[in-house]
């Protein structure tokens, strides 16, 4: 089954949607701000009852949900869990989310989770996994998955594509939508010493359903070169912001998600974020 | 037990036992039936950890060697003498350990 | 040069390990402490993950013990679900059996409550049955009632102190615990487990409803067990809890 991405519009208002905490679910309710959807993680809504999923339930009848798996490993050298890709199927085919997004990555080997998403080769042999793995998972949840850009912090010398080639070639393999992560691409660009505008340029944006942006933190490598780590515990830095007005001058208006997922602030400093990134996508509507 | 002691003494300690819920339910009925916000005290601690998609910049030290230090509330715990007569405290004093390379 | 997945995750879990040759910095330089931020992301991560679930276990033990100890765990025990609420079901035994604190014996006791909270509170929801429903129940009928519990109710059968050591962990002002042992059921009333030591027999009571024992058959059993058991004190705390979901009378032809 091919699903047809010539429609670049992935159903989520092009507005600021937050990762949501259960902290603040009283205070979405009853000050959303400029927030006009949330973000949940797939794998923190996989019990079997009790509060979390009473909450998920209330909030998407207020709010379009986007589903945001962390732990499929779609990057792993063996086969996809198949008991994760019935969780998955299951939480996708009762809450009905918007969309549904993973990371171009693994984190699962010979049956180990590592909670954290871990690096790939740009190889033939890598596009040909990823490309079989989406392929399950779109079969499976019988629908369009977006696939993330990474954070890297090293790359592999074994890479014979470009990372923006290689997202686009996999999604031209398998149908997915991408989502372009800005931090990442702002991250990774510091990292591995590129432009991150030129990165952008050559990302395949009308593939891009949504945007995602959040904090991170500075550090230095061995030779005190900068290496900057996607914490998602800071707010977004300005050069951040400024490239996310260059992507959207490019791409037009998307769905924008603003992530803190460590130091999680109280609800006025994320909805304040939100705010901002409201006004970046103002400024390429008018 | 003899069947009808066996019925006597459930149905004496049902009786009890139910006029007991119903008075505490009369005042739990009163509690916030909000499913948003967890107890005073209770913060969701029980939910246990969630996913994040995040780094850290938390540097992870693991060592090859390292002593137990004497500094969690378990020194406090002092527990007498069990079956066995072993006497229970919760000390870790003086424990060092090291890790086999 | 290919660094495959075996090779990298052997790296990702041992700090003593060479980083992999075959991955750079952006100048063709070997990646080398830039491989540690995989490293800390993983080990970090699941350490906060245990002190998250684990809160009592890492007060009891103090902040640098766990971290020394948990680091431990999780390279002997990564998770083996993509699930980070289920991380940690084989910590109790870890703690029972590790030499240096295996003479603090309630510890993997302790660390059951904890993981026991955790699974109630994700538990599937069940509509509790009216508080006085068995008064409905004709006296003579009563002992061969069948009862079902809630999924979020769970039983911690303990030679120690365990609830005492729980909330002198948990609840500012609780005395401190004494030589005895005690039971613990974990019940959820709408969202929120609470632990509760269980009076004499209350385990075995409870373990027997669980099972579908009759509640007379249940009641005797717990006697055997406990010579004092109070069946009204188990049943109250069953009752007001909201940890029964189903009340029936067996066939007694």
């Amino acid at each position: 089954m091919m699903f047809d991405v010539s429609e670049n519009r992935s159903g989520l208002p092009h507005k600021p949607g937050v990762g949501y905490k259960p902290q603040h679910f009283s205070d979405i309710l009853e000050n959303p701000g400029s927030v006009g959807w949330l973000e949940i993680h797939a794998e923190n809504y996989m019990g079997m009852g009790g509060r979390p999923l009473a909450q998920l339930r209330h909030l998407a009848e207020r709010f379009p949900i986007s589903v945001h798996g962390v732990g499929l490993s779609i990057g792993g050298e063996g086969p996809l869990d198949p008991e994760h890709l019935a969780r998955l199927k299951n939480l996708v085919s009762w809450l009905k989310p918007t969309v549904f997004s993973e990371h171009l990555a693994w984190s699962t080997h010979d049956g180990s989770y590592f909670n954290d998403l871990l690096p790939l080769p740009y190889t033939n042999d890598t596009i040909t996994r990823v490309a079989d793995h989406i392929d399950q998972l779109q079969e499976v949840i019988g629908r369009q998955m977006m696939l993330e850009n990474p954070s890297s912090y090293l790359s592999f010398d074994e890479s014979t594509w470009s990372e923006t080639d290689f997202l686009c070639e996999v999604a031209k393999r398998t149908g997915c939508g991408l989502l372009l992560d800005v931090n990442n691409v702002f991250v990774s660009a510091t990292n591995l010493g590129y432009d991150p505008r030129d990165y952008i340029a050559d990302y395949p944006l009308d593939k891009v359903g949504e945007i995602h942006l959040g904090g991170h933190d500075e550090d230095e490598d061995d030779h005190g070169k900068p290496l900057l780590i996607d914490s998602h515990g800071a707010e977004i830095v300005d050069p951040v912001w400024a490239l996310l007005d260059h992507t959207l001058s490019l791409s037009g208006s998307r769905p924008l998600l603003i992530e803190w997922d460590n130091d999680v602030p109280d609800w006025p400093i994320l909805s304040a974020e939100a705010d901002r990134g409201a006004d970046a996508l103002h400024k390429v509507l008018s | 037990m003899s069947k009808t002691m066996k019925t006597l003494a459930v149905a004496a300690s049902v009786a009890a036992a139910v006029t007991a819920a119903t008075t505490h339910s009369a005042s739990a009925a009163g509690k916030e039936k909000c499913y948003g916000v967890s107890l005073a005290g209770k913060n969701d601690c029980a939910a246990g950890p969630g996913t994040t998609c995040a780094g850290t910049s938390t540097v992870d030290y693991q060592g090859n060697a390292w002593t137990l230090v004497d500094a969690g509330t378990c020194a406090d715990i002092e527990l007498p003498a069990l079956a066995d007569g072993t006497a229970r405290t919760g000390s870790l004093e003086s424990l060092d350990r090291d890790l086999p390379a | 040069m290919s660094v495959d997945q075996t090779l990298f995750r052997q790296a990702l879990l041992d700090a003593a390990a060479p980083v992999p040759t075959g991955l750079s910095d952006g100048d063709g330089n070997p990646a080398g402490a830039r491989f540690s931020v995989y490293r800390n992301n993983v080990a970090v991560s699941l350490t906060e993950a245990l002190e998250t679930g684990f809160p009592v276990i890492a007060k009891l033990l103090g902040e640098q013990n766990f971290k020394a100890i948990a680091g431990l765990f999780l390279r002997q025990s990564p998770p083996d679900v993509p699930v980070m609420m289920f991380y940690g079901a084989k910590f109790p035994d870890f703690l029972s059996e590790f030499e240096p604190i295996k003479h603090i014996g309630y510890l993997g006791d302790v660390a059951e409550i904890e993981l026991a909270l955790r699974r109630s509170y994700h538990a599937e929801d069940a509509a509790p049955v009216a508080a006085d429903a068995l008064g409905q129940i004709a006296p003579e009928h009563l002992p061969n009632v069948v009862m079902k519990l809630a999924p979020s109710v769970e039983v911690i059968p303990s030679p120690w102190p365990i609830y005492d050591i729980w909330a002198f962990n948990t609840i500012e002002g609780h005395p401190k615990p004494q030589a005895q042992a005690q039971d613990v059921i974990v019940v959820r009333a709408e969202f929120d487990p609470e632990p509760h030591p269980l009076p004499p027999g209350g385990a075995t009571f409870t373990t027997a409803i669980a099972k579908g024992a009759t509640l007379g058959d249940a009641a005797e059993r717990a006697t055997e067990t406990a010579e004092d058991f109070d069946l009204g004190a188990a049943l109250g705390l069953l009752l007001s809890h909201g940890a029964l979901t189903s009340i029936t009378l067996e066939d007694t032809a």
